[in-house]
Parts: structure tokens; sequence; C-alpha cells
């Protein structure tokens, strides 16, 4: 039986549906299988849900009693901020899995299904947020729980602009992730987030750095969503030069990191 | 319903790496149905062939058509599915878990029970991958081909890696898959697998066929003699002309005559020629293997 005629008879009951999926292939169930997957890496959960709610405990929870100069408590600077640290580790280490995913050859694998790229990333994207959201919240939990008190427009807004500022960092990790292959890319990251958040005034307030350090740090990627997170707390309004910064890295990231995936996903 | 296409129509493909050409101008069509092995050595090509053929790699020159589009295009509709040796898995994942998520990459697909049950893993959905041998691993990919239900199956050395038991489970687990109208490519170097499950053999060398034929047709190459004599000045054209002949090779003063009849060929160089030292030796599948996969034949 070397050849079968054009006419022969399949056995099969139906021809099975051979249309293209919607969206490329992105699919609310295979999300919530990343979300899973993200959730049960015990990794990922110590850094971005339990170290910088410890962070606080040691670090914020002694400063209690001591208020900022329009009144606020320092606790809620500190929280802030560590909110802020733990949404960058966060969507970073989603992002930089794609990394992982291609020293494994997953993304190789996923080349023989439907899925589209775009598809791909979107559902990164959307891990990464969402775990970046969880991980503000759980901070904000832990300061709450501790005794911060600050007006409820405070949490909303600084909430709100640590998670869409981490935004720059899921783009950040994507770019890393992008960059080259590697099992272990939060090792290698790790630390330099770590020296990031310390420029962008993440673990002390950029002021006590030395002058010219500060002068530097304003142009550092973490810088522009520190100031951001905390405005509504310090009540220092919309402060453009910390936009410009977060847009600017939004935008260094976000190209890089699509650059590097278009040079992925070419064919050779 | 029925495509009247072929399967796979590849057509004077060509891919270089710099000064290694790895396929040099391969055409090979494969109709619906068919099982066919693409036999070869390391480095013959196979690999190179295979993602071109399913639209990882582009082609210098030639074409491809699977089922009659192009070959994203029937990955895309699920058309084609393959297991790969270089496609990973994800460590973290169970292996329900994978098969579970891939299926949301696809339009439709076969039930997660169902392509689990016919790899054989069922048994193991709820384990991590990480924790699977090569050969569940193996089966998982095999898995996850099957549920788009695809109408070519592309296979690339599915079982390098695996120990007997595990080859012979995977082929099983192949064979119980096997229906009517699905087309199957595998490429493997074990002579055995090709000869063992497929239809067809095509035998490929230095990114080109040397073979292709039925199982049997190929086994048939195999089943001459080879005469060897010692012959100075050993006329080859005129060895090469009598029947029954396949090839004739001059080494220094020695002739080796590859026939279907050696008892003529013997009859000829004893009676004709002034041939010493005759010796008749049967070849076997792996002489002709070798034979058509390696370099140095022919004069």
């Amino acid at each position: 039986m070397t050849t079968s005629t054009p006419t022969s008879t399949h056995t099969r009951a139906g021809e099975p549906d051979r249309r293209l999926p919607a969206l490329g292939g992105f699919a609310p169930g295979a999300l919530r299988i990343e979300l899973r997957r993200v959730l049960r890496n015990r990794r990922t959960l110590a850094f971005t849900l339990i170290m910088p709610g410890v962070f606080f405990l040691i670090f914020g929870l002694p400063q209690g009693g001591q208020s900022l100069d329009n009144g606020r408590p320092v606790t809620a600077y500190v929280m802030i901020s560590l909110a802020v640290y733990a949404a960058m580790v966060a969507t970073t280490s989603v992002g930089g899995a794609v990394a992982t995913e291609r020293a494994l050859g997953w993304s190789r694998q996923l080349r023989l299904t439907p899925l589209r790229p775009a598809a791909y990333v979107a559902t990164k994207l959307i891990t990464a947020m969402s775990l970046g959201l969880l991980a503000i919240v759980v901070e904000f939990v832990v300061g709450a729980a501790a005794g911060v008190r600050i007006p409820l427009y405070v949490w909303l807004l600084s909430g709100l602009a640590a998670w869409v500022g981490s935004l720059v960092f899921a783009a950040f990790g994507l770019f890393i992730g992008y960059l080259a292959p590697a099992e272990n890319v939060m090792q290698i990251i790790g630390p330099v987030l770590a020296v990031l958040a310390m420029f962008g005034g993440l673990f002390v307030p950029v002021e006590v750095l030395p002058d010219v350090l500060q002068q530097v740090a304003k142009f550092t990627p973490v810088y522009g969503v520190g100031v951001l997170a905390r405005a509504p707390l310090t009540g220092d309004g919309l402060n453009m030069a910390a936009v410009a910064n977060i847009v600017a890295w939004a935008l260094v990231f976000g190209f890089g990191a699509a650059r590097l995936f278009r040079r992925d996903t070419a064919r050779v | 319903m029925t495509s009247t296409n072929p399967a796979v129509e590849l057509d004077g493909l060509t891919k270089t790496f710099g000064a290694v050409t790895a396929v040099d101008g391969l055409s090979l069509r494969v109709q619906p149905g068919e099982v066919v092995a693409f036999l070869g050595p390391n480095g013959a090509g196979k690999t190179t062939t295979i993602d071109m053929l399913l639209g990882l790699a582009r082609p210098d020159a030639g074409t491809v058509r699977v089922l009659g589009s192009t070959p994203d295009n029937a990955v895309a509709r699920g058309r084609v599915a393959a297991v790969l040796q270089t496609g990973g898995l994800l460590k973290d994942l169970t292996v329900g878990e994978t098969v579970e998520m891939t299926s949301h990459f696809y339009r439709h697909t076969r039930p997660a029970v169902e392509v689990l049950e016919r790899a054989g893993i069922a048994d193991i959905a709820n384990r991590v991958v990480g924790r699977c041998s090569g050969g569940q691993q193996q089966r998982l990919r095999f898995a996850l081909a099957l549920l788009p239900d695809p109408d070519l199956m592309v296979l690339d050395e599915p079982t390098t890696g695996m120990d007997v038991e595990g080859r012979r489970d995977f082929w099983q687990a192949l064979r119980r898959d096997a229906r009517a109208g699905r087309t199957v490519i595998f490429a493997t170097h074990y002579l055995d697998e090709a000869d063992a499950y497929a239809d067809r053999i095509v035998l490929v060398r230095q990114g080109r066929i040397v073979a292709d034929g039925t199982t049997a047709e190929i086994k048939n190459l195999a089943a001459g003699r080879t005469v060897r004599a010692t012959l100075p000045g050993a006329d080859q054209a005129t060895l090469a002309a009598l029947s029954g002949v396949d090839a004739v090779e001059v080494r220094g003063d020695s002739v080796l005559v590859r026939t279907s009849d050696s008892d003529a060929i013997a009859r000829y160089l004893l009676t004709r020629t002034d041939a010493r030292d005759v010796e008749i030796t049967s070849r076997n599948l792996e002489d002709a293997f070798l034979a058509l996969t390696t370099a140095h034949t022919g004069a």
C-alpha cells in the first residue's frame, strides 16, 4: 500500500475543523494555565510576594510614628516603594521567563502549533501584569495589616501608578528574554533589578544618595515609576520628568523587545 | 473532504549553511496515506529537510507544498503536526496541563484524554514533565501532535535516546494510532525502524535522495550478491554492461561487481578474463544502506 488513490475513503468520523484559531491562538484557557504555573513557582513567589513584605516589616515598620513633610506616615512611603519593587520584580520575571522557554525549546515546540508569536507575547504580558498586580496587593495588605493608614484615593492611585509603571518592566523582562536563551535568567537580572531599585529610590530615598548619583538616578528606569507611585502620598502632583522617564524607558524596552522578538521569530 | 493534492511536494529543495550544503536539490512527492521512512546517516540532511517541510526553515532554493498549501498554513490549520528532536517541553507543567494548554492554541482538537490514551501516557497525566523519562516526554510530544488529528504526521528521529523498550513502546503507540488517510513521514537512522514501520523508504545521503522505493524494493537492492576477484586492468565498462550487474567498482587490482546474477558473473570472470581469487558474498539491507549512504563507492 505505497500509494492510495485520491478518492480513497477515510475511516475517520468527519473531517476535523480546519479553520484558523481566533486571535492567533490567544486563549483564556492557556492564560489560566500560565497563571497557575507562575503561582506554583516557589522562587517567583518568594521574590515577588514574600520578600517585599518581609522587607516592609524589617525596614518600614521600625519607622512607625514618623511623618513626611505633609504629615503622612513614612511607613506608607516605604510600603509604596516596596510595592513598586515587588511589581517590577514580578513583571520582569514573567517576561524574562521567555529566555527559559527558549532555552528549553518550548518556543520551537509552539511553532508547530497555530499559536502566533504575538498571541504568545500577549499571554506573557497579561500574566506578567496579573502577577504584578498581585504583588502590589499583597504588599499593601501587609502594610495595612501592619497599621499603615492613608486615604483611600492614595491606596488606589499609588497602586495604579505602581501597576501601570510595572509595564515598563514587563517589556524589560521580554527584552532580556529575547536577548539570549538562558535557563536561570532571574539569577542574572535579580541583582540588576536590585541596583535599579536602589537608584530608583525604592530602598532609600534618592535624596540620601551622593549628589552625582542623584543626578544619574533620575535617568534610570525605576526612578520615574517610584516618583509617580508616591506622588499621591507626598502630594507632589504630576511630575512630568517622571512621566517622561517612564515613557522613554517603556519605548526603549518595548522597541528593544519587539526588535529581538522579530529576530527570534524570523525563519533562517 | 479528502484532498486530491499530494501530502508533500518538495521540488528542488536546497539549503546551505555557510560552505556546507545540507540539502542539495531534493525533490520528493508523498501521496496521502503513505508511511514514509526518511532514512540516512547523521548529517544526511534529514532534519534540515523536515525543518523546511514544516516551515521552520526557509529553503535557499526550491519549493515546499504541504497538502496543497504552504507549510505555515498547514501547521496553523492543524493539518500537519510534528514530533521534533528539538521541541522542548515546560518542565514545571504536568503532562495533562501540557496537552490542555496546547489544545487551546487550536480551533478544534481531539479530547485531551483521548490523545493521552493513544500516546499511552494517560496514567501519568498528573506527573510533572520534569520528572518524566525521555521516552515519556517523547510520547507526550506525540500526544501533542495527535491533538489536531493531523492529515500529515512528521516525526524526526522520534526514538533517539530511548532504550529498546522505549522504542518499542513508542512505535506501538504510533502503530495503534495508524489510521487510513493519515500520512506519516519519519526520519530515522535505524534501519530496523524503517523496515518495520514504513511502506516506502527514501534513502538520503549528503542532502540528496540516493534511493526511493517500497520497503521490498529497497530490500531487493540488497538481495543481490557481490562478486570480488583479483583482475589487474579490469574492463569496468564491459563488466557493467553484463546483464544483472548493478555496479562495478575497481580497487587497485581488485574488482567488485554487485549483481543479481552472481553465477553468471563468476562464470564470465573465470572463463573470459584472467580473474583469480573469485569470492562471492551475499549482501543484506545493512550493506545496501551502507553502500547507498556512504560516499566512497564508485570509481
